[in-house]
């Protein structure tokens, strides 16, 4: 009794009561909504089942890992996503006019994908370092280490990861004490910089911008996502259509029901109070990783921890933004709830991370 | 130091911390936003997204009616319907017709024309329906097409009721046709506020009865309230709201008679109008030559449409309705009857015929060399003396003429249930002055009084409306409008809605003047230029020949049949009722190019009267006439 006792705190015990809980709350919820968005495939649930196994498998292995280790891997990570993304702008494959996938003989990587955790990682260790003395050169550095990977991404093109990994690595900058008079200056020098921007853009991603601030003007076309969505989302009312009876989930007029557009799904079923529920989890998952940043003994912890929680959130913030028409469509999966595995790994990569830190907060001192 | 670094550290934590809730308040906000966003969707908009969401799902499927049918008064089908496949394109959902159009014809016969057609149907209608390649598949082909069609995006097998007109040419001219709904048909019906009743249709009433009786023949489009998906495939129908059948309309029409008629012309040119007077309900109405109505309904294609619409014979033409022919010498009764109620001759009263009437310093011929000699007014209608008339035209002048004859309806539509009805021309000092421009023009002179007199000149009318003339006369001066249609049956409950015989008008006319004009018209038939025709007959008839001038011939010419290029030769004509004792029957015949009314006009209305009247048809024995096909709807 006292053995399998032992064995069961052995297991959890380095798991954050919190964050396991919250998580849990938002999988069932995601798995809920993704019987109903796959036209009550329970084959679809299954796949997403061993997706999260695999994810927790990964996030408890990290979670018994100290900070200090982690810390150890910042520099390799982030050099080995560099050379990948170099190789993919060399050899990678187009895929939907894309240059985004490396292939290797059994299957193919995302690189980016990776620097979605490498970035933080690498940044807080850099700053970790210099701690004593933070100067401008050093935010100028760390700039640098944002920038060559961005641009590389970006070159795919791949803007919505980019954009996630320049939010992840800028919140690392940030919470690193970035002068408020560079930030300020910094966005009104990208506000200025936005004609030259939008020159940069592909045509395709122009679109989606134009097509956000008027969906009407295409509305077979890129506006028809948006459009849907937003019909779903409306057409959801206070207490949603229930579960299973989402008509423009059922009769297939959202697209990527399962995917990026989950959460019309949900919305569409669920309601406003389903929305808020969401909304709920969300924001206690943040507090929880804020409050963790907050407590965590190093300048590493406290960086990896808080850039890592707000770009959890810039996640959830963007998708639910892009689905209800309030930011243009960018290929950003719901936390928790959209289908796919290498999302979920990621994630809970970096739930694992925290749960490492939050474990480990009294061990070390440096 | 220690404590500086401690200081130091416990500084940049409060510094970190700070930013940490700096960035808290921008996620409160963030999600703040959120919310706001989806409580304006969810809660403020969300009537107008729920209805967005109805609109997508919900389809309003229109349910075509049947056609009602089209029956003549013993119930011979004129115009049904029968199922049958179509193949049809969409030609807004394939990228290369053409391409598309090669890979069908592989796997069932495309024949150049149903290309040509398709083409000529494309271009008509800016709709995104379906358009036909191929109608008529057979069984085998539609099992060829299912089979492959997962490979042809926008090609459909569809099962479509089709219009037919069973006795193809017989009836043309009454039917009409349908063909398929031009933009210009649209707008009209947009107009008329029916657009709701057409959605789903393709078809409607061109010409003829079809078109006339279009609202009661079309009925009532039913609804089918489908739910569909974002591909616009049915997955379940919600309600539905059942078509109501057009209207089966039932003709006072004999198609027997009509079939002995059109035979007794060959392959003349001309029209026949029988009427009963007692009604005005329409026997017979033929158009010679007419054409196949079943070419027209799955939209005509090009080389037919030429063929029709260049032949010099002008199938489509309606004659009986439009073609305006001057009446020759079956003017003569009303101008004899004009005389008597005016007063200006009395039946006894004589002229002496020499064989031409000199006025103005022209001279009018009679047809008889040498003349008629003594004649009187029954002897100027049994043989048709023109001196008689061209002496009485000139007694009573062009007003009086118009004042009176116009009372048969000359030159004035008779508001028959068919459109495109030609007005025709009935001279008066009136009339040319409102007819012409220049004031020399449009002067009247005492001259063209004397051809008007025997029918000529100015003079022009339908066979409608001298059919429904020589009936109104047969019929003592009470006038009936003509008309198709004998009862309406509802196609739901079955009811029939009659057509009343509606009286226009009752001509006032002493008795005895009407029955000598009979009495001379029988006369005619006896023993005058109709007796040939009607030798043997078993019951009393009146009659007037005709002759009517196509060209003028010059004075001095005498007019030479065999000479006469065969499009110029003169059309002949026949009035007649029968029996003259109460008259069943009233018809006239125009027969173009054919000569002489007496030879060619007539014996067709002997044979047309003695089918109505005895049943008996030339040279076959009696009452086997068009085999009556008993035809049910919509089977082939």
């Amino acid at each position: 009794m006292r053995a399998i006792d032992n064995l069961v705190r052995r297991i959890t015990g380095r798991l954050d009561g919190p964050l396991l809980g919250i998580a849990t709350a938002l999988l069932a919820l995601g798995l809920l909504t993704l019987y109903s968005a796959s036209n009550e495939n329970p084959a679809r649930v299954s796949a997403q089942v061993a997706n999260i196994l695999v994810a927790f498998a990964l996030m408890w292995v990290i979670a018994q890992v100290s900070p200090q280790t982690l810390m150890r891997f910042a520099l390799p990570v982030y050099m080995l996503g560099l050379l990948l993304l170099v190789a993919v702008a060399l050899f990678g494959d187009v895929r939907n006019g894309a240059r985004r996938w490396l292939s290797f003989g059994v299957g193919s990587v995302q690189p980016s994908e990776l620097m979605k955790i490498a970035m933080p990682l690498m940044l807080a260790w850099y700053f970790h370092r210099h701690e004593t003395a933070l100067r401008f050169r050093d935010y100028l550095v760390a700039m640098i280490l944002l920038a060559v990977p961005v641009a590389l991404i970006v070159r795919q093109p791949d803007l919505g990861t980019a954009m996630l990994v320049t939010a992840a690595g800028f919140f690392v900058i940030f919470l690193a004490g970035l002068s408020w008079k560079i930030i300020v200056g910094g966005g009104v020098a990208i506000l200025g910089a936005m004609p030259l921007l939008w020159g940069m853009l592909h045509d395709y991603q122009r679109k989606r911008v134009l097509t956000l601030l008027d969906p009407s003007q295409d509305p077979l076309g890129a506006g028809y996502h948006i459009i849907q969505a937003t019909i779903a989302v409306g057409s959801g009312g206070l207490v949603g259509k229930g579960w299973l009876n989402g008509t423009q989930t059922h009769l297939e007029f959202i697209p990527e029901r399962s995917t990026d557009f989950i959460f019309a799904v949900f919305s569409e079923e669920f309601g406003l109070l389903g929305n808020g529920l969401l909304l709920v989890l969300y924001l206690s998952l943040v507090t929880r990783g804020l409050m963790i940043a907050a407590n965590a003994p190093t300048f590493f912890a406290r960086l990896l921890a808080g850039s890592l929680t707000l770009t959890l959130f810039t996640y959830a913030f963007v998708n639910m933004g892009m689905v209800s028409g309030l930011l243009p469509v960018v290929g950003v999966p719901l936390p928790f709830i959209s289908y796919g595995g290498t999302a979920l790994v990621t994630l809970f990569i970096a739930i694992g991370m925290l749960m490492s830190i939050q474990n480990h907060r009294t061990l070390v001192q440096t | 130091m220690r404590f500086a670094e401690l200081k130091n550290t416990q500084r940049e934590l409060h510094y970190f911390q700070l930013r940490v809730g700096f960035a808290g308040m921008a996620v409160v906000i963030a999600f703040g936003l959120l919310f706001a966003r989806f409580f304006y969707l969810q809660v403020i908009q969300h009537d107008y997204y729920h209805t967005k969401a109805e609109d997508n799902r919900i389809s309003i499927v229109p349910v075509l009616p049947n056609r009602g049918l089209i029956v003549d008064r013993n119930d011979v089908v004129l115009a049904r319907n029968y199922a049958a496949y179509t193949l049809e394109i969409s030609p807004s959902k394939v990228a290369n017709l053409k391409a598309t159009i090669d890979e069908l014809a592989g796997i069932v016969d495309i024949q150049p024309k149903d290309r040509r057609r398709f083409q000529k149907m494309m271009e008509e209608s800016k709709t995104l329906d379906s358009i036909p390649i191929r109608i008529r598949l057979t069984d085998e082909e539609v099992a060829k097409i299912t089979v492959l069609k997962y490979k042809l995006p926008g090609v459909d097998v569809k099962a479509r009721l089709f219009r037919q007109y069973p006795l193809a040419e017989l009836a043309s001219h009454v039917t009409g046709y349908i063909n398929r709904i031009t933009d210009r048909d649209l707008e009209r019906i947009e107009e008329a506020g029916l657009d709701a009743n057409y959605k789903g249709t393709d078809h409607i009433g061109k010409t003829g009865l079809e078109q006339s009786y279009e609202q009661e023949l079309h009925g009532t489009t039913g609804f089918e309230q489908v739910e569909i998906d974002a591909g616009g495939r049915g997955v379940r129908t919600l309600s539905r709201t059942a078509p109501i059948s057009g209207n089966n309309l039932t003709l006072t029409l004999d198609i027997r008679l009509q079939q002995v008629a059109d035979e007794a012309f060959g392959d003349r040119r001309g029209a026949l109008v029988a009427i009963e007077p007692s009604t005005g309900g329409i026997l017979a109405f033929v158009s010679k030559p007419g054409f196949d109505p079943n070419l027209f309904v799955d939209g005509i294609d090009p080389a037919n449409w030429d063929e029709l619409n260049n032949s010099p014979d002008l199938p489509l033409n309606n004659r009986a309705l439009a073609g305006l022919y001057p009446p020759g010498s079956t003017f003569k009764p009303y101008m004899a009857l004009t005389a008597l109620e005016v007063g200006k001759r009395t039946p006894t009263q004589s002229i002496f015929d020499p064989g031409y009437f000199n006025f103005g310093g022209h001279r009018f011929r009679d047809d008889k060399a040498g003349g008629h000699g003594y004649v009187d007014m029954y002897k100027s209608i049994v043989e048709s003396c023109d001196t008689y008339y061209y002496i009485l035209g000139n007694d009573l002048g062009i007003d009086t003429m118009a004042r009176f004859i116009g009372q048969f309806g000359f030159g004035q539509r008779t508001g028959v249930d068919v459109e495109g009805e030609a007005i025709g021309v009935l001279p008066s000092q009136e009339w040319k002055l409102k007819r012409f421009r220049r004031p020399e023009q449009q002067k009247w002179y005492a001259g063209e009084t004397i051809s008007v007199a025997i029918g000529q000149g100015y003079n022009s009318y339908t066979p409608l409306q001298l059919a429904q003339a020589v009936a109104t006369l047969a019929n003592n001066g009470v006038m009936y409008k003509p008309h198709f249609v004998n009862y309406i049956e509802s196609a739901k409950t079955g009811e029939r809605t009659y057509v009343e015989p509606e009286p226009v008008k009752t001509i006032k006319l002493k008795p005895q003047n009407i029955q000598f004009i009979k009495r001379a018209m029988v006369g005619v038939n006896k023993e005058g230029t109709g007796a040939v025709a009607f030798r043997g007959a078993e019951y009393t008839s009146g009659g007037k020949t005709g002759t009517a001038q196509v060209i003028a011939i010059k004075q001095t010419e005498k007019y030479d049949e065999k000479r006469t290029a065969e499009r110029h030769r003169d059309h002949a004509l026949f009035i007649a009722f029968a029996p003259v004792e109460n008259p069943k029957i009233a018809l006239a015949v125009v027969v173009e190019n054919a000569g002489f009314g007496a030879r060619a006009a007539a014996p067709i209305a002997r044979q047309v009267l003695d089918y109505y009247l005895l049943g008996k048809r030339k040279g076959k024995p009696a009452e086997t006439a068009v085999t009556p096909q008993s035809d049910d709807d919509e089977s082939d």
